[in-house]
């Protein structure tokens, strides 16, 4: 954790989490394309557990999903519950695989959706509400799971490019350090 | 060191955890003027300024999208429109007669409009906010308990009923759409009187179903369905919202002429894409006909 900023990171944090409840609620909830709409708080969790670990991942979605529920007038603790998992899952799969390939970020997010999905679905079934599955409502969450994927890298890029300065050094170097250890870069070869 | 790294983790997780869990417990024990349910509706008056403010400022972005979904629907929905422009010429022509002879019926009777929906004080508030999720269909507006809105009131757009006032702050409220499965609304089928509950339907994703119809109860493809009203004498019985207010157009019937037979409904308000609704706050004569 050398070069960890926790205040930074936090302040950090607050304003993504702040900004990303707003524009959900206030503009991307609002958007109905082909019969669904798009749902980019659990791909910003997600990036966030991927980027900076499974506590602060975990802390987020809590905090993500605690704003969520009291601004929507949902059942509190729910959204909570379900989001602090999927921060701290990212975050875990960061600490223990380090995955690196350019495409981690959209299946991670992908991932993220699908089981904010079915967790909400299976969330709504046991506390009581109604969470059917028929042809119709079975569309508009593949077309939500889409909608997410294809939002994954973009809202990845975005929280990566805020929480850059207050990362710890060994993600944001790792990549150049690769070329420093082992050898000539590619570049300098050529 | 790692060990206690490890240790922090786990024990700052099974905090949120509990956290959680525990708001779940309280928030589902409380009752609605309960200490979590008044922190959401502090939360609620806090956050639904910004939440106009961002309305508004992404109110651009949100015009270019449904333009590019407007587009892409656009294509499939012509021959539906050009088949419902057909019919709706039909009862046009029908309607005018009718019209006619309501506004001299109603001279005669002494009514005027001030009687229909002028009396249940509409209150036109702008939407700032909707839910993300399937499972929840709620949205936010702009108005709230200072212009007169309480819980319990109906929304509107001039397309038909959206939903109901299910919390009201004084600066904002939140709607639950008829699409949500803890709204029914008692209705009747506008061609012939027959009666039913509308709920969410099976799928829960947009389409309502018209329930509780008999076996003798005719319905038909292309029907309205429109709001009751309330049909007790009783007072302590009276429905939420004023009767004739168009929910939805009949869209399959099922199992017709049985007692098992479904109508599903498909909503005239664009639920998805609402800008303005209109909360009714009176109910002029216990909303009876």
């Amino acid at each position: 954790m050398i070069g960890l900023d926790p205040r930074q990171l936090l302040w950090r944090l607050a304003v993504i989490g702040l900004v990303a409840t707003i524009v959900q609620i206030a503009a991307v909830s609002q958007l109905e394309i082909l019969g669904a709409n798009a749902d980019v708080t659990p791909l910003v969790v997600a990036a966030v557990g991927l980027l900076a670990g499974s506590l602060p991942g975990a802390a987020f979605g809590f905090g993500i999903g605690l704003l969520l529920d009291l601004a929507l007038v949902q059942t509190v603790g729910m959204s909570s519950l379900l989001l602090l998992a999927l921060g701290y899952g990212a975050g875990r799969l960061r600490e223990l695989r380090d995955p690196q390939g350019a495409l981690v970020p959209i299946a991670v997010g992908a991932g993220a959706t699908a089981l904010a999905l079915v967790g909400f679905a299976l969330m709504s079934f046991l506390l009581g509400g109604d969470a059917p599955l028929d042809p119709a409502i079975l569309w508009r969450l593949a077309l939500t799971l889409a909608w997410g994927t294809l939002l994954a890298a973009p809202v990845h890029a975005l929280v990566r490019r805020v929480l850059l300065p207050a990362l710890p050094e060994d993600p944001r170097r790792r990549r150049r350090r690769a070329y420093t250890t082992g050898g000539l870069s590619p570049l300098s070869r050529a | 060191m790692y060990d206690k790294s490890l240790r922090r983790r786990r024990v700052a997780l099974a905090l949120l955890v509990a956290c959680s869990l525990l708001l779940l417990t309280v928030y589902f024990g409380e009752s609605a003027g309960g200490g979590l349910h008044s922190v959401q509706r502090g939360a609620l008056e806090v956050l639904s300024p910004i939440q106009e403010g961002a309305s508004r400022v992404l109110k651009p972005a949100r015009d270019l999208a449904r333009w590019i979904g407007d587009t892409v629907d656009a294509k499939g929905r012509v021959s539906d429109l050009e088949r419902e422009n057909e019919q709706l010429r039909r009862q046009a022509i029908a309607g005018t007669d009718a019209a006619r002879q309501n506004v001299q019926l109603r001279r005669i009777l002494g009514l005027d409009d001030a009687a229909g929906l002028a009396a249940t004080r509409p209150v036109t508030a702008r939407v700032i906010g909707q839910s993300p999720t399937v499972w929840y269909g709620t949205i936010t507006i702009d108005k709230g308990s200072g212009d007169g809105v309480r819980v319990g009131q109906p929304a509107i757009t001039g397309d038909g009923l959206v939903g109901q006032v299910t919390t009201a702050t004084p600066g904002s409220a939140i709607v639950t759409l008829i699409t949500d499965s803890r709204v029914a609304v008692s209705a009747r089928v506008s061609e012939n009187g027959v009666r039913g509950v509308v709920q969410t339907s099976a799928g829960g994703a947009g389409d309502l179903r018209l329930r509780y119809t008999t076996r003798s109860d005719r319905v038909e493809r292309g029907w309205s369905v429109v709001t009751a009203g309330t049909s007790s004498a009783a007072d302590r019985l009276q429905s939420l919202y004023p009767p004739g207010i168009p929910i939805g157009r009949v869209t399959r019937v099922t199992d017709a002429g049985t007692d098992t037979q479904q109508v599903e409904i498909a909503p005239y308000a664009d639920l998805r894409r609402l800008e303005l609704v209109q909360v009714l706050t009176a109910r002029p004569n216990g909303n009876r006909p």
